[in-house]
């Protein structure tokens, strides 16, 4: 895809939406939902639409936790640290993911294939622990679990 | 076999998380296979989570049986039985619904079985009964009677009627709606909001997703009433984007009511109309204080002002604003349908109608109960969770979520009640019960919640901002082994802090902007209260009582169970572990980091800790 068409449509989810201050957030998660995270060019892009400042787009895109600066990994795990889960051990789940995939929190792995986030709380606490892989549910889980989920899924991106 | 049959799937996130996907696909699969015209009906969560994937099936004569914990490869053998063979035991019945006159006298009813038998189902009342995308369903089930007896009653009525309910604010507070809804009534100025705050963002809380995702129409129904009460034309849903699903099904619910002109059309002679949209949620745990949301959805960083000016006289756009939760408008519905009295016969002097808490953490049945106000945490526990998971004891039940509090055995006859819960040192919050066991170290709970509010804290106003961080690394150092320390001085430093511990928290309530910074130490102050015992083991023996701290564990490889297979060494990440390969490892206690990686990997259960 040629750098023109990428702008063309990055204009084109912007405008899509009303040209008014508080449908900012709308617009970040619009550009977010289509790229996986807010490049730097986009930035600049809202802020041209918006005749809003740089600054105060890059202050609303840190304070929130949903926004990301730079690109996710093709699998997205989330692991859940409500407190449900966190008497049902996900901070061990927590601890196996990382060194399964040798990424720490926030981070993404240097093959590009795997980021980890934590989340303050997914609202499936019943089912505790849980996490998600690319919005996907997997609840009861204990690290045994959680080490074959993440070895099915290096074996699913390897073959890619 | 007509049309008649029907199959109902609890497909809320909790469904859908334990594979209510694939029992779906297997009774579609059944239904095809059979050449039957039956309907599959997708629901909303009926509570039970424990059980799920749940699937009712309801059969030609009537008859509706509600079986949990489905596998798909039962899915067929169910329904085989249920529609075609008369036989409805095969698969784990819950129970009967008491549907009409036709009922089965060999199984119980469902309102018999002990999780909802002490259960009063207002505000439930149709999560994981009905379609939430059916108006009809929706309809039959007395669904827009409410609004049309606030239409009728007048917005003067309305709120007299609610503020006769006794109703009070079920986000946190307990503030009384009717009061809220006439100070901004009694506001004449031309655009005001109703704001719906579905931004649950406390950890351990689910009970607005199951009605946003079980029920769409009450919720917007409640909206409809509020805005009509305070002459408000513009209503908005802030749903927090980590519940896809539930966003899905209220705008589906929003474009149907459009459809059938009860959104953006005139609704009475003086020409009301009212609107309504959903505004996503970007994941922050401040947004629940009301200022703070209003500022989320004007687009700015959702940090919270000092009130007065309250938001009934000035909030969003600087407009009067009234800003409620999820439960309370999905309450508001049931009282204008049923009347203020029906709703104020339940509950205690000063705390009306139902509560609806997520009970979760080591409990036997986990999942949403709906409870009348009065009612004990001991049988909410007992009677309806079915006691503590794996036979072990009860230690405490965290109520109120960050902001509340940790109850002990002791208080465990604590009636449900907003005044009574503050006494113990707890608030009613929005109603996450998390169940603890013998296995849960209290200050590493305390610890866990401030972790939480230091990530979380928006960073305006000093104490909350750095007098969390502070608590933090207090129990931080509660909870570390000696050897993380850099000196002795530094451990006399840190111990000092400890002694400041109470005092920083009495600080921090009393001098934060907000409600959340204000209560932000009461997971420290409650434990301090209840578990100052724990506290002491940890400072003074430097031991867990629980077993859970890590950091203050020794762990040990027993030398007749290792195989020598240098597991543990390779993911050591110290290199504390020594041995070769084939022999008994052992561990250097001074290079020790106590992360306890060791005991994770190890195959044949040969690390043990004390």
């Amino acid at each position: 895809m040629t750098q023109s068409t990428e702008e063309f449509m990055l204009d084109d989810i912007i405008r899509g939406c009303p040209h008014s201050r508080d449908y900012l957030i709308s617009i970040l998660q619009a550009v977010q939902d289509r790229y996986g995270y807010l490049s730097r060019e986009s930035i600049y892009r809202i802020s041209d639409y918006l005749d809003l400042p740089e600054s105060k787009i890059y202050g609303v895109a840190t304070f929130y936790n949903q926004f990301r600066l730079k690109p996710p990994g093709k699998f997205q795990i989330h692991v859940c640290r409500g407190t449900a889960c966190h008497v049902k051990g996900s901070a061990g789940i927590l601890d196996t993911i990382g060194r399964e995939l040798g990424i720490e929190v926030g981070g993404t792995s240097k093959d590009g294939l795997f980021s980890l986030d934590t989340v303050a709380c997914l609202g499936a606490c019943s089912i505790a622990p849980v996490i998600t892989i690319n919005g996907k549910f997997y609840g009861r889980l204990d690290n045994k679990k959680v080490q074959s989920l993440v070895k099915k899924l290096k074996r699913q991106g390897d073959g890619t | 076999m007509t049309n008649k049959s029907r199959v109902y799937i609890g497909m809320g996130t909790c469904g859908l998380a334990t594979g209510a996907d694939l029992v779906k696909a297997a009774a579609e699969e059944w239904f095809l296979k059979k050449g039957v015209c039956g309907q599959i009906t997708p629901t909303g969560c009926v509570g039970f989570c424990q059980m799920e994937p749940i699937m009712d099936v309801v059969a030609e004569n009537g008859i509706r049986i509600s079986y949990g914990a489905v596998e798909p490869a039962e899915v067929a053998g169910i329904l085989q039985g249920a529609l075609a063979d008369g036989d409805y035991s095969r698969g784990k019945i819950i129970g009967q619904y008491k549907n009409g006159a036709s009922f089965l006298s060999d199984i119980p009813f469902i309102e018999e079985h002990p999780f909802f038998k002490k259960q009063v189902k207002f505000v439930l009342k149709n999560c994981g009964i009905i379609n939430p995308a059916s108006l009809s369903e929706y309809k039959e089930r007395g669904g827009l009677t409410g609004l049309e007896r606030a239409l009728k009653a007048g917005p003067k009525g309305v709120v007299e009627e609610i503020h006769e309910s006794g109703l009070r604010g079920r986000g946190g507070g307990g503030f009384p709606t009717g009061k809220k809804w006439r100070l901004a009534q009694s506001n004449d100025a031309a655009q005001k909001y109703i704001i719906c705050n579905a931004d649950e963002g406390d950890p351990g809380a689910f009970m607005d997703r199951a009605i946003l995702e079980g029920d769409p129409f009450a919720l917007i129904e409640g909206m409809i009433i509020a805005g009509f009460a305070i002459g408000a034309s513009q209503g908005i849903i802030y749903c927090r984007a980590e519940y896809p699903l539930a966003i899905e099904r209220l705008e589906s619910a929003i474009d149907t009511l459009k459809k059938e002109k009860l959104l953006g059309h005139s609704l009475d002679k003086n020409g009301f109309h009212f609107d309504l949209r959903v505004k996503k949620g970007a994941g922050a745990f401040v947004c629940g204080e009301e200022t703070a949301l209003i500022a989320s959805i004007e687009g700015r960083r959702g940090m919270p002002r000092p009130r007065p000016p309250y938001p009934s006289d000035s909030g969003l756009f600087e407009r009067p604003t009234v800003v409620n939760n999820v439960e309370t408008l999905a309450n508001v519905t049931g009282i204008m349908r049923e009347g203020a009295e029906f709703f104020s016969s339940m509950g205690t002097k000063n705390s009306k109608g139902t509560k609806v808490f997520a009970l979760t953490g080591k409990i036997r049945n986990t999942g949403l109960v709906e409870v009348p106000m009065g009612i004990t945490l001991k049988e909410i526990i007992y009677d309806i969770g079915g006691g503590i998971a794996q036979d072990k004891s009860f230690k405490a039940v965290q109520i109120g979520g960050p902001s509340g509090g940790c109850i002990p055995k002791s208080y465990i006859d604590t009636e449900i009640d907003y005044e009574s819960l503050k006494g113990v040192g707890a608030i009613m919050g929005s109603g996450g019960l998390v169940v603890m066991d013998e296995d849960t170290c209290m200050v590493d709970v305390a610890r866990f919640f401030l972790s939480f509010i230091t990530n979380e804290s928006c960073g305006k106003c000093i104490p909350c901002r750095e007098g969390t961080q502070r608590l933090f690394e207090i129990l931080d150092y509660i909870v570390s082994p000696y050897s993380k320390m850099k000196s002795e001085e530094e451990n006399l430093r840190r111990f000092n802090m400890v002694m400041e511990l109470e005092n920083l928290a009495e600080v921090i309530k009393r001098t934060s902007l907000c409600g959340l910074g204000q209560t932000a130490p009461n997971p420290v102050l409650s434990t301090l209260r209840f578990f100052r015992n724990e506290y002491e083991a940890h400072i003074y023996e430097r031991k867990c009582p629980a077993k859970a701290c890590r950091g203050l564990l020794t762990y040990e490889i027993d030398t007749d169970i290792c195989t020598g297979c240098t597991l543990c060494s390779k993911s050591c990440p110290t290199g504390a572990v020594v041995g070769e390969k084939g022999k008994a490892h052992y561990i250097i206690e001074d290079k020790c980091v106590h992360c306890g990686t060791c005991l994770d990997v190890c195959r044949f259960g040969a690390v043990k800790v004390s």
